[in-house]
């Protein structure tokens, strides 16, 4: 790309024609390099759609070679199904049913005028090409979603997001707010502690933690999975205490002089001014909770019916592992939703990416 | 850098509430306390009091349910003994060697790219190239085994139509594995690309403008305006990718759950899940925890010690 754009400052003092027409040529030929990386990029999404649209039947056939799922078009003639091929005929290329296959020789008949009898022609059958359609197993989707038993999988998953939301929105807030605004002695260390923990690796922690959830008898329940989450983190912290920063100090004062105590500023002063960081960190913990793996499968190993989908699917797969088509009929109903929530939030979405990024 | 901002800003506010009355600023001081209080509990319950109790439990015999027994060194030997260890130690660091530079050049070519004049509908770009991130671990890994099947995967068909007749086996073929798992962790790079292109696009013009008046070409701009001022959020990356890999599971995990239990998936993270969760050995799992942990923080001030050389902070930074 750098030397393409090179190419076209070669003749700074070309006509203006020459130079806008080379700078299209430049803009196309990137665009095209870079659509050709999003291509492949994105294949493993279409691998994914395509099989799961097909039948048992059609991936089983490991020789057929085609992408899209069909099925051989046939043709009912004196009440027996017959395959219709591609017939190379003196009058060009016709679609006829195969009667009697041969060798040598072949009878078929032709589906749009079978009161003609049969069609004679010379040659071996088995070079001819069948004559295919379409067949999309949409059918797939209803067998994933029953046996897999979507509905108990994407409630226990809600449940879980959603109270933990609630609890990292509380948490996270009045944490960032008391770095935003309070004199607190040492609170620059405190914030460095706080950011140390993002690179904190997880397993140092994982064990005792466990224990003590086992202790107090909560493996088996939703509990470890969505109380840590009131007691805030780091990175959403960070990204309220960011976007409170910015807000002007004039309304907290205002409020107070009205006699508003730090509570009352909180809820009507700096929340209303901060629904955009409010809701990325709500979509941040919901796609986190939505895609959360390990956690689930530690504390909720023994209670299939508590699992959220992620552990679901996975299980579900390990069963079914033969099953291409239902396996990834699973994995496209698990990734649909983030994937919907990311489309419709990505403003405020990456945004919060960037701030938790790039201002650190 | 924040950290420089939080100190004026913190000294303002204190500088301001010294002017009123000193009973305002003790009671803001006790608020603020209290609005601290749920990290500040969080904090000490869920991170500083586990990581000193797996440290003591590194040096116990601990299974769940039973009585701890204390037993010195002995689970840190093992450490160095356990064949099952001390591989999967390896396997974590090749694989680490191998995928670092990809995880770290890949968003940075889509940052290029996306960041670049010439690119028409950039914002649609981004946006796809940012979706399979969005993608949950779980749909992911299954996606990327069908990609990668052997025989029926799209991968290997696209490659065999481009003329390779005998593409690799990607995740069955020990040969190839790494780099299947190279291919599946390409989906994880929206974040590291995000941050990159956000970076790019905050260098100040003046700087490319400079260099054109010296006849610098594109290139060069990159190499020498570019890459500098975008290595801050390189390093952060880097970081965040050395400690991820260091945590390495859901992949080697569901893969080995799925195709077959090969000793080639048996990352660090694995191996300790499984000395844990399925043979209970919560002692020794805690001494590999800390290990790892200690290794990690080894390669961070690593990281950081050497950025001295190439990380380039401009100004007072922002």
């Amino acid at each position: 790309m750098a030397t393409m754009q090179a190419v076209s400052r070669v003749q700074p003092t070309s006509t203006i024609y020459n130079s806008q027409l080379l700078r299209f040529g430049v803009k196309a030929l990137v665009t095209l390099f870079t659509l050709m990386i999003l291509f492949v990029y994105l294949l493993p999404l279409g691998n994914m759609i395509l099989v799961a649209l097909s039948s048992q039947a059609q991936l089983s056939q490991t020789a057929d070679d085609s992408v899209i799922p069909t099925l051989p078009v046939t043709f009912e003639y004196q009440g027996e199904q017959y395959d219709i091929y591609r017939v190379p005929t003196e009058n060009g290329i016709r679609e006829l049913a195969l009667v009697d296959p041969g060798r040598r020789s072949s009878e078929f008949i032709d589906p749009a005028n079978p009161d003609a009898g049969l069609i004679g022609w010379e040659g071996n059958w088995r070079v001819l090409e069948p004559v295919a359609r379409v067949s999309l197993e949409w059918n797939n989707f209803a067998v994933a979603w029953d046996s897999i038993n979507f509905p108990r999988l994407f409630t226990n998953t809600l449940i879980i997001a959603i109270t933990g939301m609630i609890g990292t929105l509380l948490s996270c807030i009045c944490v960032a707010y008391a770095f935003a605004r309070f004199p607190i002695p040492g609170k620059n260390y405190l914030f460095i502690i706080l950011i140390g923990t993002i690179i904190l690796p997880s397993q140092v922690t994982l064990i005792p933690t466990y224990a003590f959830f086992a202790a107090i008898g909560w493996t088996n329940s939703w509990l470890p999975l969505i109380v840590p989450h009131f007691f805030a983190n780091a990175y959403n912290v960070f990204l309220l205490r960011q976007y409170f920063m910015t807000l002007p100090r004039e309304l907290d004062e205002a409020a107070m002089i009205d006699g508003a105590g730090p509570l009352k500023v909180l809820t009507s002063v700096i929340i209303p001014q901060s629904w955009p960081v409010i809701i990325a960190v709500s979509v941040f913990h919901f796609v986190w909770a939505w895609n959360d793996y390990f956690g689930p499968l530690i504390y909720l190993i023994g209670r299939p019916d508590l699992q959220p989908v992620s552990v679901g699917v996975q299980v579900f797969n390990f069963q079914y592992g033969p099953r291409q088509e239902l396996v990834q009929a699973t994995s496209m109903m698990a990734l649909i939703l983030p994937v919907i929530i990311f489309l419709l939030a990505q403003r405020v979405f990456m945004r919060g990416v960037v701030v938790t990024g790039v201002e650190k | 850098m924040t950290i420089a901002q939080n100190t004026s800003t913190a000294g303002v506010s204190s500088a301001q509430a010294r002017r009123g009355e000193r009973t305002i600023e003790q009671r803001q001081r006790v608020w603020g306390w209290v609005f601290l209080s749920p990290w500040i509990i969080g904090f000490l319950a869920f991170t500083l009091f586990p990581m000193l109790a797996s440290l003591y439990f590194s040096f116990t015999d601990f299974r769940i349910g039973e009585p701890i027994t204390f037993v010195g060194l002995r689970n840190w030997q093992r450490l160095f003994e356990d064949a099952n260890t001390v591989n999967a130690l390896g396997i974590t660091f090749r694989f680490a060697l191998i995928s670092v530079p990809i995880v770290i050049g890949f968003p940075l070519l889509l940052a290029t790219l996306l960041n670049s004049k010439v690119l028409l509908a950039k914002p649609i770009f981004r946006v796809l190239f940012y979706l399979p991130y969005m993608v949950p671990a779980v749909s992911g890994i299954f996606i990327w085994q069908s990609f990668l099947n052997g025989q029926t995967g799209w991968l290997n068909r696209l490659l065999r139509l481009v003329g390779i007749a005998e593409p690799p086996n990607w995740l069955f073929d020990p040969r190839s594995l790494t780099f299947g798992l190279v291919l599946i962790g390409l989906w994880g790079v929206g974040n590291a690309m995000l941050t990159m292109l956000a970076s790019m696009q905050g260098v100040p013009t003046e700087l490319y403008e400079a260099a054109e008046v010296d006849g610098a070409t594109p290139f060069t701009k990159w190499l020498r305006i570019t890459l500098p001022m975008i290595s801050p959020v390189i390093l952060y990356n880097l970081v965040l990718s050395v400690i991820g890999l260091m945590q390495y599971f859901i992949v080697p995990y569901v893969l080995s759950n799925t195709t077959r239990s090969n000793p080639e998936t048996n990352f660090f993270n694995l191996n300790l899940y499984r000395t844990a969760f399925q043979f209970g050995e919560m002692g020794f799992a805690s001494a590999q925890a800390w290990f790892i942990f200690i290794i990690a923080l080894v390669l961070t001030i690593a990281i950081f010690w050497t950025s001295n050389r190439w990380v380039y902070y401009s100004g007072e930074g922002r």
